[in-house]
This record gives C-alpha cells, structure tokens and sequence, in this order.
C-alpha cells in the first residue's frame, strides 16, 4: 500500500486527502470513498510506464538529482514516470527499512503531472524539476502529517510548509514523504523514533544512525535521489557517515528553521543529504538565504555554488590549507570499536587530499568532551522549554483527564517516549534557580570557548578542519539504546561544529571491514560552504566511495529491470 | 504561509457534552482535519493551594475591622509597591502578524505563531520596541543599549507555548521616577517588554480551580504589554491610586497605550505590607489583583492596611498571597496561596537575537518627546498662573490640554479658557462621551468667543448658547453673532425704554418692591434679560432697573 496509517488510530485517505480518526470511521470512510483505490490507479500508471527510464534510473549516474532533472527538462523522461519509479521503490524496500513514516503518494503524482503539463506547455521550470525528494518528519508541511517522530503528533497536521519545504516546491522538486527520525531530534539512531525504528540499508540488522535517519535510509537505498534532514548536534552528517552518503550542516542562520519542529533553537539547522557533493550543492542553493519569519537567518548574499564549482581549478586545491585532526589514541581510549579501520579510511582520504595538492597540517581539536558535555546541557535545556508546548491542550494527542495538571502528566506523560523525558529532566534541573550557574552558564561558556578555539584555527589561514565523522561504523540495533550515555558519545566529533554554528559536510570515505560505510567530517568557517563543496567535489572526483549501493539496492534494481525483459 | 490565516479557524465552543472544544477546520483547497476535542480544564490542586485549609482558614476569615484606621496606622506604616502592566497601541502582535483590535469574535485574532504552533518562530514587531522605549524614557529610566528577550517558563493554558516571552535580567529601562501631582517622586524599579496571555473564561468557578470547564480566547495572547515595578515608596492609599492616575496620564501624554482599564489594556497589582513604624525591615507581602478602576485603587489598599493592621493587632500574620479585589462585597478575597519562590527557569530566548539600540535612537525619542504632564502642571503655574487644582484638571487629560495650550495662545486670559473648559465644554464632552478633538470646536472659535465676552459685544449667558453650536457645526463666532443678531444691548435708550415695559407690565411687584422688597431687584432684572433674549449688557440693565424702581 502506498499510503501509510501512521500509529494505530490515525488514517490518512490520499484519495480525498483527509485524515480520519478511528477505526470505525475509517472502514466508513473507505467503503464510500474508495471507488478506485490508489494503488489500482497506481497499477495504471505502471502500464504506461517507459521501461527505458526504469533502466535508465538503474544507473547510479542517471539517478542524481541533476541528471533527473535534466532529463525531464529535455523531455526524455515524464515526471509522472520518475515519481511512479521511486514510488515502486519505496513500496518494494521500505518495509525492510522502515525509513519512511508518511507517503504521499496521490499528493506526489498530483505534482508529478501539473510539472508534466507544465512542461508540455512550455513554461519555465525550477532548478529541482521533477525531482522526488523526501523530507524529515520534523519540516512541517501543509496537509502532510507532521509528526517529528513522536506519539504526541501523531495526528497534527500543519496548514503552513516550513520555508525550507516551501522553496523546495517552488523550485519544482516532488515531496514523496516524510522520513523517520529520532522523536524530536534526540537520538543517533532512530531506534528512539515514537513509532518505528529505520535500519541501516547496508546491513538490516544495524541503526542507520539519527536523528536524520528515515532521510539517510531512503537516499542511501535510492528510494529518493536527495532528502532534507536537520542537524542539532551531527543529526544530518552521522546518519549520512553510517549509510554511505553525503550530509551538510549548514552554517547556524544560513537555511531558515521556520517550520522546523524546534529541538533546541540556538543549534538546529535544515541540511540537505544525497549521494554526492555535487547534488547537494545544488539542492543547497535552493535552500539557503535570508527568510524574513526566521529573526536568526542570516542576512548575506548567497553565492552561486555551481559557477564556483565550475570555474577553473576550483577542483585543484592548492590555496586550501586543511588541518587534519589526528586523535586515534583518544578514539580508541573511549572504547570505540573498529578505530583502525576509521583510522585506515581517514588516512587513505588525507592522503587524497594531498595528491589534490591540498596544504596539510596537524591539529588537534581540545575540549572536545568538554564540548559534549556542555551540548548535552545546553541542547535538553532548551528543549525543556521548547517541548512544553506538547500539552495536548491546542493540537496533538490529548488524554481524558479530570483536571489540568493530569492533563498535561496524562498527554505528556503518554505521548512523549523515554529519551525525550531524560532530556526534558535534565534541561529542567539545569535552568533551575540554584543550578543554572553550575550548569548553563557554564556550558555556554565551554561553548564560548570551543567557539573562540575553532575560530582562531580558521585564523590561522586553515580553510577546512577534517576528521572522521564518527568514531565507528554503523551499530547493531539496540546495542546502544540501554546505555544513552554510550548513545551520546557517537556525537563527539560531529558537536564541536554544531556549538560554534559552523557548516560541516560529511562524505563517504571507505569501509570498515564488515563492508559497512565510513563518513569524512569537513568543517569550514563561518558561510564557507563552498569551500567545503569545492573539497568535497574535488575528493568524489578523485574517490568512487559515493557511486557504492548496497546489496539490497542493487537486488531491487536487477531483479525489477530483470522482470522488464 | 502564515498570509492564509483563513486556513486555520480556531473556535472554541461547547459540545453537548458541556465541555469545552476547540475545533480546527481548514477552510481551504478542500484540506481536511477537522476534529474536535474536549479539553476540560477543571482543576483542584494545581499550582496554588486552594485557601480551604483548616490552617489558614483562621487568618483569612478573621474579621478585619476590629480596629479603626487611625489606631492602626499610628503602630503601623503600610509599604505599597505597585506593578502596572500597560497594553502597547500597536496594530499588530508582538511577535506575529495578527491585528489587536479589541472586541473581536474569540480566537479570531490568532495565527499559528501566536498559538505556538510547532516549528513557528517568533517576529519582534519594531513599533513594540519603539513603543516601550518611549515608555521607558518618559519614566526617567536609563534605557538598556544592549537588551534581550528572555523565556518565562511557567505551564498555564493560556499561555500557549507555556512559556512566556518577557525580559528578565536585561530590562529596556531601569531606575526611573515620575512625579506626582502632590509633587512626591516615585522611583520605578524597572520596564521591559513581554507578550500577553490568553484569556480564561471559568465555567461554575471564578478561577480555574474548581471550575468544571474552561473556555480559552487566544485573542489576547501575544498582545504587546509593558510592565513597569515600582520601588515600594507608596506610604497611603490615596498615593497608590494618584500613582496609577499619573501613571496613565503620562503613557497618555506619550500616546503609547489608551490605558482603559475596563478593557484591560492597563492592569494594576499592588503589593502591599505593613511594618511597625519606623522599622526598615519588610512585612509579609501580599498582592491585590482585579482591581479595575481607581477609585477601587485606595478602597483596596485600604481595606488590606485595616485587615493586615487588625490581624497583626491580634498578634496574628499575615501569610503571602495573592488577594483579589471584590468590587460587590467592597474587600479582598484570597486567590492563591504561594507555595513558596515560584522557579519560572528563566533563559535568553534564542529564537530572538539580542538587540542592540543605538543611543542615537534614544536621544532622538528623549528629544521628540512630548512634555509630560508634571512638567505641564507646572508650567501652568509659573507661566499661566493657574492655581494648583486647575493646573491638574487641565493636565488631566492630554486632548484637553493640547486644546487649552492652543486657546491661550491666542492671547486670551488662560484662567478664563479653564473656566470654560472646565465647565461648560467638560459638561458637553462628558454627556456626549466624546474627546474635544472629536468636536468641531476649534481654539480660534473658543478664544473669539471668549474675546467677544470681553468686549462686551455678546453676554455670557449667549456664549453659552453658542458654544454648543461651535461645537456641533464649528463655524466663525462673529458670523453666528451677527446673523442671528445676538449682540449685546448696549444702547441705553433702547434698553431703558425695554426696561420701562417690562416694569410697567408687573405692577403688584413693584408696588411689593416700593414697600421694601428690594430683593425683587433681580427678578426684574430677570425679566428685563428674558424679553431681550439674554442680549441685554447685565451691568446696564442693573442699573437701568434700579434708576427706573426709584423713580
């Protein structure tokens, strides 16, 4: 089925687009609405279907979002075909993956053939023309449920896109669906999502990281060439680092948070995720710039990224001095497993970067515990505050109750999962009148701190900071989930940039020896997202880590073009 | 976006069950969700403890007039601290796009942002900055360059973040003063800047404790306030209520806020201790809320010093609380026992950079600031020589003021402009429920009129009957004057020969008058004015009258 009943008493008709309550309204509802299900009408489309473009789309070259995009420009391929493709994928391994929580499909086929007939009458189309892209489930988008992972939204439905979903539409990209993640942000491996937890496309049995999860599994398994996520402390770079694609954080301010379901505000970024640099500069370009409903969105002109990476020996890096953080004894020393193997992959990419003719020096990164243990108070405290609006009192799940306080300890207490709780506790306690000197204060001023450091590094003419994105490869499921304090540590290399509000790019550097992928961590100064492109570009250029799929990927797409012939 | 406000209706209305519903429907593109839901609000035990208790029963009902007021405030001294919270005069929210427009249909004013709607950001409207600093100058404070929004934490529904957006540590203004009318100064401990609540409508109980269900108006929230803490320097009653009048005068004058305080848009605290005289230490403090006028200001300090002092009298405490003002019983009631420091875990709002002000930007405002009311007054007595309680009658109101300024200005005598205004144009103003700028009276007309009392060219007695024609239809006076032929009768032939009828027409009274009734002078003179039509010269016809009685 291509439309999703997400938790146990909410349903959404995509024939009618409604979303109806109960069980018994619903077998109403179905019985006098369904006249043509959509999965017949589906079927339909299915006929019609070029099986060229099937193949095409096979190839790991053909499915990136500009050679979609360009395609459906030149008319080669139909939008409603494109759609139809990735919805097959989806319908064929999300139920393995479980990366998605709502799909669109009606909705997504209905925009597939306006930009069809948008195109056959001739009229201008965006930069991400039919382009099926997947968005976290924390975005809000109008008339799609928006859940950020949690019981407690399980049945809100916003009447506003977030900006970032908002100019992905304008530049003509199809949104399919909403992906899975951690509940409000907090956790690095979906497992804590309040509905399902997503696997690692690579190995079923693994996380896929999070909170960016559901995003990371769907791209990396292609169900969707490119996918928004959010990153509050590596939400966006360590899922994409443990399913082999590529992530960016932006700079904090630079791509609006309007419509981002806030974790904690002063952290939060909108990134993108795809299988290569070059996608997500693109999509990047769509996303960033001054929104006037976001105060914190930074004001300054974005540059063309594409003209950057186009211009001549913008892939020589040469005038780029990189600071490579070598710790292998501090890793190992915090009881990560597989060290030698991301030890093994970041040399081999250090090493790149020199035939690149990048400068290289040594670093080290200092604070960096400090810096964790600070993120763990300045995130939860905000998000104490920024969560007690789920009261169930305006939207959201409500529990019957007598009075108000067994409202809100009924409502919260049922909608909100464990993780959720700890952090909402520990937030409290460190705001509170007595400890807020001993805690917050001080943890803004480790972050102060950290800032100040990384910044006098980018003043001493470094350009880019590199370093693995995680310490380990992809977990098994559950082998962190009883212990959050193991769960925290995956964030310690990805945290420093997200204190001091600094863009970072993750990208695939090899694999452990499961045959499991492994993430470079690129940090840039403040708005030097295209230096970090330029890099990024210039290593996929040199490196073919980013063109891998796993095996299940590769399965669906012999077996389905196999059934053509 | 947010510009297809119509897409969201928020109502709240009552099911069959009797609860309370808020329903959400999207009106457009055929988008679905509609549902309903019961919240019933109806608490007991939440945040206060109710006053039920044996233990504080005793206190609270204890009778509160066993002892005059003169007995008690010859032990004790009250210490009266007043925190007002003034609604901002702006067309929109604080921090979204909604109008402010007082009276409108419930949750018609509200948009996702001022509901807290997930993934919504808050947009600080410069005219509230603009506003509050003005405030914060008027009020002699030190403005803060360098401020902040800051996180008031607290769960209430009708907070709709359950937090409050306000200002804790860096206040816009700060160490401030106004002066009374009796020429005290009050020193203001701080202004800042924060956004309204909802409103509560309580079904079956007058708070939310108790009540079986709970109405919620959104409309309300995210309303600009100011609120500005005094420093407890209030020593009477009669103080507390001329500090809340100058108070409104002043964000009057500056033209910040209407202040009505049946519409809520100026809202009074009072905290209110006693100590033994002479002591520097603080008694238990207790605040009165619900006070909506005045007058009710000095009956409710009042009558808290005569229970406070009865009860301390007794050798009983009184215990900290919050008290509201019943304006059927005429006393206070307790509303909320404090269960110690409430902890509100204030933070810098981060979804709101700190702004930075330039002191360019306050100079400017310190310059085009209008001139505050005690400064008028006293102009008015130096320059005009108006006597004190003219000065403050005049001041009083800003329009009035303004009107009486301009009149002066035309070189008419300023004590003559008060009597006219303070009598007959008040009288006016007060029956038709108007504001002077909303008559047709203009200074010009005024000062003529005045003049041509002065010249003797009309009576006081037609001034008065032109005046409501000025203001009414405006219009030049000497034109009405003339065409109505209302001069004055100054030729005093014509007049004699007027008074001579009039006399001869009342024989049994002059007779009465000749045999020593010579207080009937006045009813001739009377008579002589009504068949002239009030144009006879007063003076004259006195005279005439005599000359004519003696003869």
């Amino acid at each position: 089925m291509f439309w999703r009943f997400v938790g146990s008493t909410f349903f959404f008709c995509p024939t009618c687009r409604i979303v109806v309550h109960n069980g018994e309204r619903w077998k109403r509802h179905k019985s006098t609405c369904f006249q043509q299900s959509p999965l017949t009408r589906l079927q339909c489309h299915t006929k019609s279907f070029s099986t060229i473009i099937k193949k095409q789309l096979a190839d790991v070259d053909n499915s990136t979002v500009l050679s979609i995009t360009e395609n459906f420009k030149r008319g080669e391929w139909k939008a409603v075909d494109i759609v139809v493709e990735y919805l097959n994928r989806i319908h064929e391994m999300d139920k393995l993956l479980g990366a998605f929580l709502t799909v669109d499909a009606e909705r997504a086929l209905q925009k597939a053939r306006w930009l069809d007939e948008k195109w056959r009458k001739g009229e201008p189309l965006g930069p991400l023309a039919a382009v099926p892209v997947a968005v976290k489930d924390n975005l809000c988008t109008k008339g799609i449920p928006t859940t950020a992972g949690s019981r407690i939204l399980e049945n809100f439905i916003p009447g506003y896109d977030a900006t970032t979903v908002s100019r992905l539409e304008a530049a003509d990209a199809i949104v399919v669906g909403k992906t899975n993640m951690d509940e409000f942000g907090m956790g690095s491996s979906t497992e804590l999502s309040g509905f399902h937890p997503s696997k690692n496309p690579w190995d079923p049995s693994r996380v896929c990281g999070g909170s960016s999860g559901g995003s990371a599994a769907a791209v990396a398994s292609g169900m969707v060439p490119f996918a928004l996520g959010s990153d509050t402390g590596g939400s966006i770079r360590q899922p994409a680092s443990f399913c082999g694609i590529c992530g960016l954080k932006p700079t904090y301010g630079r791509v609006s948070r309007f419509g981002l379901v806030a974790f904690s505000s002063s952290l939060d970024t909108v990134g993108p995720m795809a299988s290569s640099v070059m996608e997500l500069a693109s999509v990047f370009q769509v996303l960033a710039g001054h929104d006037s409903m976001d105060s914190t969105s930074l004001l300054d002109k974005v540059p063309c990224y594409k003209d950057i990476l186009q211009e001549r020996g913008a892939l020589d890096l040469k005038d780029i001095k990189l600071g490579v953080v070598y710790d292998e004894r501090m890793l190992s020393s915090k009881g990560f497993g597989q060290v030698e193997d991301v030890m093994r992959c970041f040399q081999e990419s250090v090493r790149v970067f020199t035939h690149l003719n990048a400068k290289v020096v040594a670093i080290s990164l200092p604070f960096l515990e400090e810096a964790l243990a600070a993120y763990y108070v300045i995130a939860p405290s905000e998000a104490s505050s920024n969560l007690a609006r789920y009261d169930g009192v305006r939207f959201g799940i409500r529990q019957e109750a007598a009075h108000i306080s067994e409202l809100y300890q009924k409502s919260r207490g049922m909608g909100m999962g464990s993780e959720v709780k700890r952090r909402i506790l520990t937030g409290t306690f460190a705001l509170s009148s007595g400890y807020y000197d001993a805690y917050y204060r001080k943890a803004l001023q480790v972050r102060q701190l950290v800032s100040q450091q990384l910044k006098n590094l980018f003043q001493q003419q470094l350009d880019i900071i590199i370093c693995p994105t995680t310490p380990c490869a992809a977990f098994e499921l559950g082998e962190k989930i009883k212990d959050p304090v193991k769960m925290y540590m995956e964030d310690l290399l990805t945290i420093p940039a997200s204190l001091a509000g600094l863009p970072a790019l993750s990208v695939p550097m090899g694999f452990d020896s499961d045959h499991l992928p492994l993430g470079l961590q690129l940090i840039g100064n403040q708005q030097r997202e295209d230096i970090l492109f330029r890099a990024g570009h210039a290593f996929q250029l040199a490196t073919n880590w980013h063109r891998h799929r796993p095996l299940m990927y590769r399965n669906y797409v012999s077996t389905t073009t196999d059934a053509i012939h | 976006m947010l510009r297809n406000k119509t897409l969201l209706l928020f109502q709240v209305l009552v099911s069959k069950s009797g609860k309370c519903c808020l329903s959400f429907s999207h009106t457009r593109n055929n988008l679905f969700v509609s549902r309903r839901q019961s919240i019933q609000c109806s608490v007991s035990k939440l945040r206060y403890i109710h006053c039920n208790c044996s233990a504080t029963q005793k206190t609270t009902l204890s009778h509160p007039t066993l002892y005059s007021k003169e007995e008690i405030q010859s032990y004790y001294e009250p210490v009266i601290g007043i925190e007002v919270h003034v609604q901002l005069a702006t067309d929109t929210k604080t921090f979204c796009p909604c109008p402010t427009r007082f009276g409108a249909k419930p949750n018609s004013n509200v948009c996702p942002i001022c509901l807290g709607f997930p993934g919504t950001l808050p947009l600080l409207n410069r005219k509230v900055l603009e506003l509050a600093t003005r405030a914060a100058v008027a009020l002699n404070c030190e403005v803060a360059l360098n401020t902040k929004f800051d996180r008031k934490n607290y769960f209430y529904p009708d907070t709709p973040k359950n937090y409050q957006i306000s200002q804790n540590d860096r206040p816009l203004g700060r160490n401030g003063y106004i002066t009374l009318p009796s020429g005290r100064n009050i020193r203001i401990q701080r202004v800042h800047m924060e956004e309204d609540s909802g409103k509560m409508l309580h079904q079956g109980a007058s708070s939310l404790t108790g009540s079986t269900h709970t109405f919620i108006d959104y409309n309300r929230a995210g309303i600009p306030l100011i609120e500005i803490v005094s420093e407890p320097d209030i020593s009477s009653p009669v103080e507390a209520a001329e500090y809340g009048e100058e108070l409104r005068r002043i964000m009057r004058y500056i033209d910040i806020s209407d202040c009505n305080m049946e519409e809520g848009t100026m809202r009074l605290d009072v905290n209110i201790s006693l100590r033994p005289k002479g002591e520097e230490t603080f008694g238990t403090k207790v605040e009165l809320k619900n006070i909506n006028s005045f007058h009710f200001v000095s009956r409710a300090v009042e009558y808290e010093i005569i229970r406070q002092g009865s009860l301390l009298l007794q050798r009983e405490k009184p215990i900290q609380e919050t008290r509201l003002w019943n304006e059927k019983s005429q006393s206070t009631l307790t509303m909320r026992v404090k269960e110690g420091a409430s902890d509100y875990r204030y933070f810098p709002e981060p979804d709101i950079p700190p702004i930075q002000l330039e002191p360019s930007q306050v100079d400017d405002i310190r310059r085009t600031m209008e001139e505050l009311p005690s400064a008028k007054r006293k102009r008015y007595l130096e320059e005009y020589g108006l006597s004190v309680y003219d000065a403050n009658n005049v001041v009083n109101e800003p329009s009035i003021a303004k009107f009486f300024e301009a009149t002066v200005r035309h070189g008419v005598a300023p004590k003559l402009v008060v009597n006219w205004i303070m009598s007959d144009i008040m009288k006016y103003l007060n029956q038709k429920r108007i504001e002077i700028t909303e008559t047709k009276l203009s200074c010009e007309s005024l000062a003529e009129l005045i003049s041509l009392i002065e010249n003797k060219t009309i009576t006081g007695r037609i001034a008065k009957d032109i005046l409501p024609i000025l203001m009414e239809r405006g219009g030049s006076v000497t034109t009405i004057v003339e065409e109505r032929g209302l001069q004055q009768l100054t030729d005093k032939n014509k007049l004699e020969e007027l008074v001579k009828t009039t006399i001869a027409s009342y024989p049994k009274e002059v007779e009465l008058y000749k045999s020593g009734k010579t207080k009937l002078l006045g009813f001739f003179v009377g008579q002589v004015m009504k068949s002239s039509g009030g144009k006879a010269d007063p003076v004259l016809t006195n005279q005439l009258v005599k000359e004519c009685l003696s003869q």
